[in-house]
């Protein structure tokens, strides 16, 4: 397993490196290889090829948050503690890629459009997947329920009924009330195709390391406390408080 | 006697709040028609064990089996709980209480809830909301609607606590009676002396585990250092 | 009050109730039934508890009367930005409600004599879901006519389709408020965390509420689509917090 992960993040590394590079260079050199990245947008400029670190997130939390979908689900129905693990562990790092999603679109707009915030579309949606997979996180906090898991596996699952008609509803509210869209409608050149979905790969390829990581760390610490409760009775007198 | 069937079987019985083991591997057999009184400290695991016989609790891990099921879903009619807090809504009276909680229970028959009333000492004509009961009444009228749907296991936290001599000496005296009829009773209590002369059986609990049964209450039988 | 207690008491050898055997629900178990008892219960008791109602009236007053100082528009651009007010100031009012819902079961822990019988989870949720809609219904006919006062409000587009959006959008909060108001139970910090699930998984239903009501205010456009959305939605939702209450309920 640790040399799988090794190689895993290696293999990782590597594709940030060219993903990046493509995205921020029209031609970069990598050792004596030289590659074709994402040619300069027309109108915009430079500022343009943020677009490959927005979308790409975008991407990536919705796959993250799809997971979720499927390890809340199977929860409910096997209650099995991995499908849980998962669940916690797929919100918190989609909730960390929609972020990033929210802080590059303002950087983005600002200097393209003049204003912060733009209704757009993307933007809008992934604020709402946002406000959702926060609050699930906060339940999952909050909570002092034994079966935290079960409750969190019921919100995720609502949520997740809820995506449809959140890019339904605001769809349609752009069609009514038309803002610049971010990221240009229409046709995209395939150079710049190809530059996103490198990215999104290699971003793929990042959330799953983290993921992986975040996953190990909260099964030991499950183990741990598992250990504990039942050690820590014996070795002291009873606990002063009511049995609850 | 092992030949007559337990009606409620415990084994290996674990649950876990976080880092704190209420119940570490709770196992028992409880043979029918018989009064068991459940004592011990603090964070010994009692209301625990109860509510999980109850089905209120999951445990973490462990089977517990009440009259050959292993779902509390399907034998929930035959048992009948009752805690410290009241169960009842405060705004309303006695017996409006009990109607409510008949037609939970799907009785049709109207006069079930005054005649438990009466069965327990109490007056069903009484029209003053239960929150404004003493705490004996309150009991009572908590373990009226236990026995609403004449539930073959009884299952009580504490149901004595704060109540007055007099009504805890009548109530202990309806459930030996009820015991005799046939029922299994479940009373957890800090009172154990109350219980002198009535239960059946008294089961000891410490750190989660039983460590003790007795058929005459004496002092806690292990002298562990405190 | 206490009388003697016998050992025989002749009350407690009749028959009971139902065999372990299948017998047919009869009228009074069935779900239906319950739903019944448990919301005539409910309203019963709200109508007794007298303070609650009078104190719930004068708020949705306050709310109106704040609103309207707060937002002092001229009467074409209050058509315009009605429809985001008026919703606005109910979900307000509802979320006060829908923090109650389970005040009373809470108190004296009824909720474990409701789990502990037959009785299914769903016939309680939905008594306390269509009470919730009642509450928040009679709140929103006392602040409308307030709102269309102060604000000078007339529909220009069809005006029995409002009611039509009232109707889909108080269900869909309430709803969904009954069933967080039940997680939230488990929870600390009970009261801010009903708003704190409810609002994000709410947000599709109160852009389509608001764009309903100001299409159907202004005359512009056609409120459809948006009365569509809302009833799918309120299908959808119902249906997954019927599905889950039980679950929910149970997580102890």
């Amino acid at each position: 397993m640790k040399s799988l992960y090794s190689i895993l993040v290696i293999i990782t590394g590597l594709l940030l490196i060219y993903a990046m590079s493509a995205a921020l260079m029209p031609e970069f050199h990598l050792g004596p290889l030289t590659f074709q990245g994402a040619p300069t947008e027309q109108t915009m400029g430079s500022v343009q090829r943020i677009f490959y670190y927005h979308v790409p997130s975008a991407w990536t939390a919705f796959l993250l948050f799809f997971i979720n979908l499927g390890a809340s689900v199977y929860y409910l129905i096997k209650r099995c503690q991995t499908a849980d693990i998962l669940a916690l562990v797929t919100a918190e790092v989609g909730v960390v890629f929609c972020t990033i999603v929210l802080v590059t679109g303002p950087i983005w707009a600002r200097p393209v459009w003049g204003i912060w915030w733009t209704w757009d579309m993307r933007l809008t949606s992934t604020l709402v997947l946002w406000l959702i997979y926060v609050s699930y996180l906060f339940l999952r906090k909050f909570s002092t329920s034994g079966q935290t898991p079960v409750l969190a596996a019921s919100l995720a699952i609502l949520g997740a009924l809820c995506v449809p008609f959140v890019y339904f509803s605001i769809w349609f509210f752009r069609t009514q009330h038309p803002q610049p869209v971010m990221g240009g409608g229409g046709s995209i050149d395939p150079r710049m195709l190809h530059v996103l979905l490198v990215n999104w790969l290699a971003f793929s390829c990042f959330a799953f390391l983290v993921c992986w990581s975040r996953f190990r760390l909260e099964k030991l610490q499950r183990e741990l406390d598992a250990a504990h409760a039942m050690r820590s009775l014996m070795d002291e007198p009873a606990h002063p408080r009511s049995a609850r | 006697m092992t030949d007559i069937a337990p009606v409620i079987t415990v084994s290996n019985l674990i649950k876990q709040f976080g880092r704190f083991a209420a119940l570490r591997g709770v196992t028992a057999e409880f043979a029918p028609s018989r009064f068991y009184a459940i004592l011990g400290d603090n964070g010994a695991g009692k209301t625990t064990l109860l509510r999980t016989l109850a089905g209120l609790n999951h445990p973490s891990s462990g089977q517990v089996t009440i009259l050959g099921s292993n779902k509390f879903r399907n034998i929930c009619r035959e048992v009948g709980y009752m805690a410290h807090p009241a169960l009842l809504y405060d705004e309303m009276s006695g017996i409006e209480n009990l109607g409510y909680f008949a037609r939970l229970y799907g009785i049709a028959d109207g006069k079930r809830g005054a005649d438990v009333i009466r069965a327990v000492g109490l007056d069903p004509e009484l029209t003053r909301p239960v929150g404004q009961y003493s705490q004996g009444m309150r009991q009572r009228m908590s373990l009226a609607r236990a026995l609403l749907n004449d539930p073959r296991i009884l299952l009580l936290d504490e149901p004595f606590s704060n109540v007055d001599l007099h009504s805890a000496r009548d109530m202990v005296r309806l459930l030996a009676g009820l015991r005799d009829q046939g029922k299994t009773i479940f009373a957890v209590t800090h009172q154990a002396s109350l219980l002198e002369g009535a239960a059946d059986e008294f089961i000891w609990m410490e750190a989660g585990k039983i460590v003790a049964r007795t058929a005459e209450f004496t002092e806690m039988p292990k002298e562990s250092a405190r | 009050m206490s009388g003697t207690l016998g050992t025989s008491s002749p009350p407690l050898q009749t028959p009971r109730p139902e065999a372990a055997a299948e017998v047919p629900p009869s009228a009074a178990s069935a779900p239906s039934g319950i739903t019944r008892a448990t919301l005539l219960k409910d309203l019963r008791l709200e109508w007794r508890s007298k303070d609650a109602i009078n104190s719930m009236l004068f708020f949705s007053l306050l709310v109106v009367v704040v609103f309207s100082f707060s937002f002092d528009p001229s009467a074409e651009e209050s058509r315009q930005i009605a429809g985001g007010l008026v919703w606005v100031a109910f979900l307000f009012a509802a979320v006060v409600a829908l923090n109650q819902t389970w005040a009373r079961e809470l108190r004296n822990q009824v909720l474990d004599a409701y789990r502990v019988s037959p009785a299914p989870a769903n016939s309680l949720f939905l008594a306390k879901v269509i009470g919730n809609f009642i509450f928040v219904a009679v709140l929103e006919t006392l602040m409308t006519p307030l709102f269309i006062i102060f604000y000078r409000l007339r529909a220009i587009g069809p005006a029995w389709q409002l009611l039509l959006v009232a109707a889909l959008g108080t269900w869909a909060l309430v709803v969904n408020g009954t069933f967080f108001a039940a997680m939230s139970i488990r929870t600390r910090s009970r009261e801010i965390m009903l708003p704190l699930l409810l609002f994000p998984i709410s947000i599709p239903a109160i852009l389509a509420m608001v764009q309903a009501t100001a299409a159907i205010l202004t005359g512009e456009y056609s409120a459809r689509f948006w009365i569509v959305l809302l009833g799918t939605y309120d299908l959808v939702f119902t249906t997954g917090c019927l599905l889950l209450f039980e679950t929910v309920l149970n997580a102890e």
